[in-house]
């Protein structure tokens, strides 16, 4: 991109331009998702920033809203912060049961989702695969059909089977997390299955090894960096998912993003800021997490150098 | 085929033989056999995740369609604490069966209505019978329920005894309603998502204008899709060339950026949207105290169109500026050079050599966007107010508001298909092997 030296004036102006009109679309990308960050430490309950908050001054900031986080749903939050307050806020504290039946539901859906789709993506990624345009196509489509009429169909679905009588908790979630997730999976395990090299397997077969065994031993060290960052997008999935759990989640499942949306739409309060900065803190991690793999991935299969 | 031999005959070449394998076996057959058997095991792979997706998605799905064409709010009822189901409506059902459309309701008529009203008031159906005929007729429910509360005293003649309830009982729209009612399946829902009802003769016709609603909100998601596709080219064109024309460690890093509000949860990006685009927000806070704007001029950016234009465009941007990067990457720089040294200007040179290079990646992209962004739920409902609202946002207030599940599923049948015909076309044009997440 840089210059060449023989650019004329009028090259010079506009390349100045457009590095500044890219500036400007890179921060249009990424400054609402930071702003939330200052914010959440706002010692004001307002949604901008305050004077003493520009001015750095320390009395503008607090932590009061991810004390709030915790304390919120607790029966007795004003007594000392010993061994009992801290139980007290592990099983009652609204957010925090939140956050424990999202990792429920984001766990179990991710299991069944990656597992699930490695196999179909290994089944998918054979050239002899009968049917596998129409078949891919059926697969994907939980990603491109509107939530909303998932959640729909969903909902009579469930209803006219009963499910919420079976007695399993958050199975109707689950199993509803699990399919939104599959896409996910799919996606990232044929990519890495693309640059595959199949006589690999042949070369273990014809060393004695039975399938299984080649799965595990060949395959599955090769694969694995899509498997990881396919498990990841399908957790993220289903950590991030709200309209779903709405329709036909039972009123005491509680998710992050169902307790978030309540918060938004009754009275949006400074301490939701606190909830989107950690989960802005956790999406950073996961991004970084899905790169390093994403190199790791390239560099077993030998395609780039860096 | 290692295994395969020749007979001598046809290695001599005297008579045509056919190939073997060493068990004897046809060549052909054999090699049939084990094509089926790679293609039996290949299958055999997807099948369990095939079952699970049509058990969780393609059924439901279905059932929503079904939902779409079949109400028995005015033929069943299912009593909800023992699940037993008593028809209603019989006596009308075979009036309705014995005299066509048109006829004027007869005394018959009325009897057979006052029948069904005892029933109704036996196994308390009657606001269920009568929220079914308000779907169509509104104002029809508590006629329904007054009558069948009053069902035991009604006598002979039932007409002048049931029109004294009420006049209405003769409008002949309500009983083409009732007609259309007492069959489980009716097109009547579609009719309705689409702005249109039936006269008492049974044609087609429009609503009132001021009742029309449907076909406008189609328009609008329309509308805003293409605005919102359209912005988010703009936006992510010169990012997507810059990061493709970068040496790969410095795209890479910027890379993160576009990147970074891809793996942001949704519900977090439209909040800092919220608290960006407030009439007290970030965004008014900074242009009142530098002054561009006066305190009590703040601008209107959110509950309306604004708001859900401008958290959609930045919430969809990565889906344009991926794929538009992956075809602009491996774009070889030297034709725009060969352009230039030939005598093109910099603009020449990127309109008619660099720009149509990159118009697959447009179309992956614009076509991504816009079908993500016609099914929108979320951030119109959160940003959206009153006139931001998308069609999704009026299924689900169908679904939990109005309650009324088969027109929230008819239009819900209707923007489905409007998807699968781009889905299709995205597979058709683009693959969907080529779909691309980072």
């Amino acid at each position: 991109m840089a210059l060449p030296t023989h650019a004329s004036r009028l090259e010079r102006i506009w390349h100045y331009t457009y590095l500044t009109i890219c500036t400007l679309i890179f921060l249009f990308l990424i400054a609402p998702i930071l702003v939330v960050i200052p914010l959440s430490f706002n010692a004001e309950p307002y949604f901008t920033f305050t004077e003493k908050m520009l001015k750095l001054d320390p009395t503008g900031f607090s932590t009061r809203w991810y004390d709030l986080l915790l304390t919120f749903g607790m029966t007795d939050p004003e007594a000392p912060r010993g061994w009992s307050w801290w139980t007290d806020t592990w099983s009652n504290a609204a957010w925090i049961n939140a956050a424990k039946n999202s990792v429920i539901v984001g766990l179990f859906s991710t299991v069944l989702a990656t597992c699930l789709g490695t196999i179909a993506a290994l089944g998918l990624s054979r050239p002899e695969m009968p049917g596998r345009r129409i078949i891919m196509a059926i697969l994907i489509s939980p990603m491109i059909v509107p939530i909303i009429i998932v959640a729909t169909g969903l909902f009579f679905f469930y209803s006219s089977i009963g499910i919420q009588n079976w007695g399993i908790p958050y199975l109707g979630v689950i199993l509803a997390h699990a399919t939104l997730g599959i896409p996910f999976v799919i996606i990232t395990v044929t990519a890495t299955l693309v640059g595959f090299d199949h006589s690999l397997t042949r070369a273990s077969a014809s060393l004695g090894a039975d399938p299984v065994t080649t799965f595990m031993r060949v395959q599955m060290p090769l694969i694995l960096p899509g498997v990881v960052s396919g498990a990841l997008f399908a957790f993220v999935t289903s950590f991030d998912e709200v309209v779903v759990v709405l329709f036909v989640g039972g009123l005491d499942e509680q998710t992050i993003p169902r307790q978030m949306w309540n918060g938004i739409r009754e009275q949006i309060s400074p301490a939701i800021l606190s909830v989107a900065t950690i989960l802005v803190l956790i999406s950073i991690a996961l991004l970084t997490t899905v790169e390093l793999l994403r190199r790791r991935s390239e560099r077993l299969r030998g395609m780039s150098p860096q | 085929m290692s295994d395969a031999t020749l007979s001598p005959a046809a290695m001599v070449g005297t008579t045509p033989e056919q190939l073997t394998t060493a068990d004897g076996k046809p060549l052909k057959q054999a090699l049939m056999r084990a094509q089926s058997h790679a293609r039996r095991r290949a299958f055999l792979l997807v099948a369990p995740l095939l079952a699970f997706i049509l058990l969780t998605f393609v059924m439901p799905i279905g059932q929503m369609l079904h939902r779409s064409v079949h109400n028995e709010g005015f033929t069943w009822h299912e009593d909800v604490a023992s699940g037993q189901r008593t028809p209603i409506m019989t006596n009308l059902s075979q009036w309705f069966d014995q005299n066509e459309l048109g006829t004027e309701p007869d005394e018959a008529a009325f009897a057979a209505l006052a029948a069904d009203l005892i029933v109704l008031r036996e196994v308390k159906a009657a606001g269920q019978a009568g929220t079914r005929i308000n779907y169509e007729r509104s104002g029809s429910r508590s006629m329904f329920t007054k009558a069948a509360r009053r069902a035991q005293r009604l006598e002979a003649p039932y007409k002048e005894a049931i029109v004294d309830l009420d006049e209405d009982w003769l409008d002949p729209d309500l009983w083409r309603v009732m007609r259309d009612a007492s069959s489980s399946y009716t097109a009547n829902f579609y009719l309705a998502a689409l702005d249109r009802t039936k006269d008492a003769d049974g044609n087609v016709t429009q609503v009132n204008e001021n009742r029309q609603v449907y076909v406008k909100l189609f328009q609008r998601t329309l509308f805003l899709s293409i605005v919102i596709t359209f912005m988010t080219f703009i936006l992510a064109y010169p990012i997507a060339h810059l990061l493709a024309t970068l040496p790969l460690a410095k795209s890479n890093l910027l890379m993160i950026l576009v990147l970074l509000p891809f793996w942001t949860s949704l519900l977090v990006r439209t909040t800092s949207w919220m608290v960006l685009l407030q009439s007290q927000g970030v965004v008014n806070d900074a242009l009142v105290s530098t002054g561009i704007l006066a305190d009590d001029n703040r601008l209107e950016m959110m509950y309306n169109q604004a708001g859900t234009l401008i958290a959609m465009t930045h919430i969809l941007l990565p889906f344009m500026v991926l794929p538009l990067y992956s075809v602009m990457r491996p774009i070889n720089p030297s034709y725009v050079r060969a352009a230039r040294s030939l005598g093109a200007t910099s603009w020449t040179a990127f309109r008619r050599v660099y720009f149509p290079q990159t118009v697959p990646g447009i179309g992956a992209g614009a076509l991504l966007v816009f079908i993500l962004a016609v099914g929108y739920y979320i951030t119109p409902a959160l940003v959206g107010g009153a006139d931001g609202q998308l069609i999704s946002n009026l299924i689900a207030f169908h679904m939990q508001n109005s309650l009324n599940w088969s027109l929230a599923a008819a239009l819900a049948a209707l923007l489905l298909g409007g998807i699968l015909l781009l889905y299709w076309l995205y597979d058709r044009l683009v693959g969907i092997d080529n779909l691309k997440l980072g």
